[in-house]
């Protein structure tokens, strides 16, 4: 617990000397990079032997503010989030050493780095926050800090609109929360979590309800997703590889210590879970596939991924309302295991996008091509991390899913309503994987493969070693946990059974190491199978040297980069099926006569849900604010009127 | 004793619905002073003969001190150098601002035999005080000029002031002076804060400062 108390200070201090130093050139940089590197060091050797031995540690401080105490607790489930956080924030950091140096001089580094280095201070109270009023302080720090650098870029439009969705979702998320903690905490004597009473019936219903709100918010998923794929492109990259991998988890953290202090669960909690996770999982994966900036198909994939993770949740929560604990054991274990490869694979793309943005200048699709020759290292690792998300053996995405997926099989030969729940969960992890590899797949293939489109894309460069380096580790994670699978048994174990129980700890423990063996052993035999194909390719070659031509030349006489299939054109297939939900606005060419000289063909995806549901809900309610503009006159006694009313109508109401 | 102290009381009140019709700002400024020097009399008057110390004694001539010659001098000051107009340029006409101020009175007399409070040893002071802290409401809520916001305010001060007095047979002397601090500091702050918006503005009609509201009419909306 002191380590963790000693990153925090470190953190504080990491966020106020960037500001101090503003004047020095490369000093804000240096001070906030060695803080968040030294904070990430101390925190994982402070969070893991809570993870390795499951004893809980607490520490607790007087505070001033009313209703409040510091108190945090450090708990396995805590150290399981905390773990992922300090990875990515640490790892982040370097990264994003080398990534702001391309803004030299342009952009003053100081408020960057503060703000990442509070951010992730904000975060670690959420995390071990164990009292109302902590917490919120954490997640509006939180919401504040990732505010500032989502605006890194302000100059830009985007940036701003971007900007100013995520405050507004991020304001009416705390407000839910808010609302939330008062319902549990109205009978209690102090804000401390461990003073709340669980509540019962309607009550209880309505914490569930505003706090898969208000976490939704945060979390990100299907209908209140709308502030993740604004944001996570306009923040600089190591930072949308953090907000992406730990910060949007957050909300199911909160929504995890919810549920626990809940019990016993109503059933229809865990269908409107496992139905918002069925949602998010294909939207997520649908958009991903119609996006065209690298960042955005990597936005939608985390809507996607924290739909899996919801849906394990409902089925989780749905088993355990129809008293098959096996299984829903089974779902929790897979939900917070995908929580934190989430994490590792999604860090690895973001940052493997940053490296495109940092080589090309732009994370358009159709502006890109040809990075592997460019970069191979980058391509490579990006590669790995896609399979990743795309849930592929050996590598960790498909360890997570493969519990959610043991599970939902398993559920096959439950009673009734699980049964159903197994089904609809194992069919929308069926059809959202396949839907995530067509989506990696164009990315992948469009940004690195083939020839550069542009004249940016065919001169960008591979990363430096300080981006690189993260990377790197970063991919080395993925593939050891996956691959290693086993050995991540213990703490999974500790943190399910410090998130639902103990006994759902236990069970989860054994109905899981099974379906490990398996994955190790798979992925081993898959590298061998690897390993022994390229032996064999080696040996076919015989020292000769395989023939390089242009990708997609074909014979042609003259042939163009433009003449290869762009991010539009590889999913039309797939968007136009689902064009009834994507909405896309597309351009066709209409061919009338026999030698057609000059075509254009252009597919625009739409943010569905921004433009038909919020944009018209948003109108309104500013014509509604607008009809009360008259009270806002700008004068100044007619203010102190309504302040003098106010009070006055106070003093009567409390006669 | 006491009947001294409900003359001064009845004084207090005389002079609540006097700044309701006066409508000359040196007039304003002496009247108000004048209350101040009134209520700060009131603790000698009314504490019934128990045994005062010398603190007890600084403390009143302190708030006559500053209620009666300096802040009057710091306003008049401002009203002379702002080269204002000389009246008070009321939002609402006279008789209608003394009809509002005999209506707080009679609200004030409702709420005072209403109110929770310890018995007090002086007729009316509850009402007064009330009426008063109303009084100083009226001034600042329809009156134009900056100037009498810092009136309407230090009104409502000889309000509470007299509040207090009907709570506390002696005031706690911290919270009294830390109450006396922030209306010195306030007056400090809005004579500092007219002097910039006559220099700015040319006046210091602070209805003016509407202009500065960044919603216009017309421009949205309507």
């Amino acid at each position: 617990m002191s380590l963790l108390l000693l990153a925090l200070a470190l953190l504080l201090c990491g966020a106020l000397l960037p500001l101090c130093l503003r004047g020095r050139p490369g000093a804000p940089a240096r001070a906030g990079t060695y803080a968040a590197a030294a904070a990430a060091l101390a925190g994982l050797s402070g969070a893991l032997p809570v993870l390795l031995s499951g004893e809980p540690a607490t520490v607790s401080f007087p505070w001033s503010v009313p209703l409040g105490s510091f108190s945090l607790v450090l708990d396995p489930l805590a150290a399981f989030f905390l773990v992922p956080l300090f990875l990515l924030t640490g790892l982040g950091a370097v990264y994003g050493a080398g990534y702001l140096k391309a803004y030299e001089g342009r952009k003053d580094p100081a408020l960057p780095w503060a703000a990442f280095n509070l951010l992730t201070a904000a975060m670690l109270l959420v995390f071990t926050a164990s009292n109302a009023v902590l917490f919120l302080l954490g997640w509006e720090l939180m919401a504040a800090a990732s505010f500032l650098l989502v605006l890194f870029e302000h100059e830009k439009e985007q940036a701003r609109k971007a900007g100013f969705i995520y405050l507004a979702a991020g304001g009416a998320g705390a407000l839910l929360l808010m609302a939330m903690f008062a319902l549990l905490g109205a009978g209690a004597p102090s804000m401390d979590f461990s003073s709340f009473s669980p509540p019962a019936g309607g009550t209880a219903s309505a914490v569930f309800l505003l706090a898969l709100a208000g976490f939704g918010l945060k979390a990100g998923f299907i209908p209140l997703h709308v502030w993740l794929p604004e944001a996570h492109p306009a923040a600089p990259s190591h930072v949308s590889a953090v907000m992406s991998g730990v910060m949007i988890k957050t909300g199911v953290y909160g929504l995890i210590r919810v549920l626990a202090f809940l019990r016993p669960w109503p059933e229809w909690w865990g269908w409107l879970l496992l139905g918002l996770g069925l949602v998010s999982c294909l939207g997520g994966a649908l958009f991903a596939l119609a996006q065209h900036e690298l960042k955005r198909v990597l936005a939608y994939s985390s809507i996607e991924n924290v739909g899996i993770i919801l849906l394990a949740l409902g089925l989780g929560v749905v088993a355990a309302a129809c008293g098959a604990d096996r299984l829903a054991s089974l779902a929790f274990a897979g939900a917070l295991l995908h929580v934190f490869n989430h994490a590792l694979f999604k860090g690895l793309l973001f940052m493997g996008a940053g490296a495109v943005l940092h080589a090309a200048g732009t994370g358009e699709l159709e502006a890109l091509g040809g990075l592997s020759k460019r970069m191979p290292a980058a391509a490579a690792l990006f590669l790995a991390g896609s399979a990743a998300a795309c849930a592929l053996p050996p590598l960790n995405g498909f360890a997570g899913e493969f519990l959610v997926y043991i599970g939902a099989f398993r559920a096959l030969n439950a009673p009734g309503p699980v049964a159903i729940a197994g089904a609809a969960a194992g069919l929308t992890l069926a059809t959202a994987g396949a839907l995530a590899a067509a989506a990696f797949a164009r990315a992948y293939g469009v940004a690195f493969l083939g020839e550069p489109r542009t004249e940016r894309a065919a001169g960008a460069h591979a990363p430096g070693g300080l981006m690189a380096g993260p990377m790197w580790i970063l991919a080395v994670l993925c593939l050891g946990s996956g691959l290693l699978a086993p050995l991540l048994l213990g703490p999974l174990a500790f943190a399910v059974g410090s998130g639902f129980g103990p006994y759902y700890g236990f069970l989860g423990g054994l109905e899981a190491m099974a379906p490990f063996l398996y994955v190790s052993a798979g992925g081993f035999a898959l590298l061998g199978i690897v390993a022994i194909a390229a032996a064999k390719r080696r040996a076919f070659l015989g020292g000769r040297e395989p023939a390089v031509a242009g990708t997609w030349d074909c014979g042609y006489a003259a042939p163009s980069a433009r003449m290869q299939y762009g991010a539009s054109s590889f999913a039309q297939p797939l968007t136009d099926f689902f064009q009834p939900l994507l909405r896309k606005i597309g351009r066709y060419p209409v061919i009338s006569e026999y030698f057609p000289a000059k075509a254009s063909f252009s597919l625009e995806a739409q943010a569905v849900f921004y433009n038909s549901v919020y944009m018209p809900a948003a109108a309104r309610l500013r014509d509604l604010a607008f009809r009360f503009s008259w009270l806002q006159h700008g004068r100044l006694q007619i203010y102190i009127l309504y302040i003098v009313v106010t009070l006055i109508g106070l003093l009567l109401w409390k006669l | 004793m006491n009947t001294f102290a409900e003359l001064i009381i009845v004084v207090v009140i005389l002079l609540d619905m006097a700044l309701a019709v006066t409508g000359s700002l040196s007039g304003c400024i002496r009247l108000v002073a004048v209350q101040g020097v009134v209520a700060g009399l009131l603790p000698l008057l009314a504490g019934g003969g128990a045994a005062h110390g010398v603190r007890a004694l600084i403390f009143p001539v302190a708030i006559v001190t500053l209620k009666g010659v300096v802040f009057p001098w710091l306003l008049l000051r401002a009203r002379d150098r702002s080269g204002a107009r000389k009246d008070v340029e009321p939002l609402i006409s006279y008789p209608a601002s003394i009809l509002l101020c005999l209506g707080a009175f009679i609200a004030s007399s409702w709420l005072g035999s209403r109110l929770p409070l310890p018995e007090t040893n002086v007729a009316w002071i509850v009402p007064a005080s009330l009426a008063t802290i109303f009084t100083g409401f009226l001034l600042i809520t329809t009156r134009t000029k900056a100037i009498t916001q810092v009136l309407g305010y230090l009104v409502i001060e000889n309000g509470i002031y007299i509040f207090g007095l009907a709570l506390f047979v002696e005031q706690p002397m911290l919270v009294e002076l830390a109450i006396l601090l922030d209306v010195f500091v306030a007056v400090f702050v809005m004579g500092i804060a007219i002097f910039h918006i006559s220099r700015e503005f040319d006046h210091i009609d602070t209805a003016e400062l509407s202009e500065l509201s960044d919603w216009r009419s017309g421009e949205y909306g309507k």
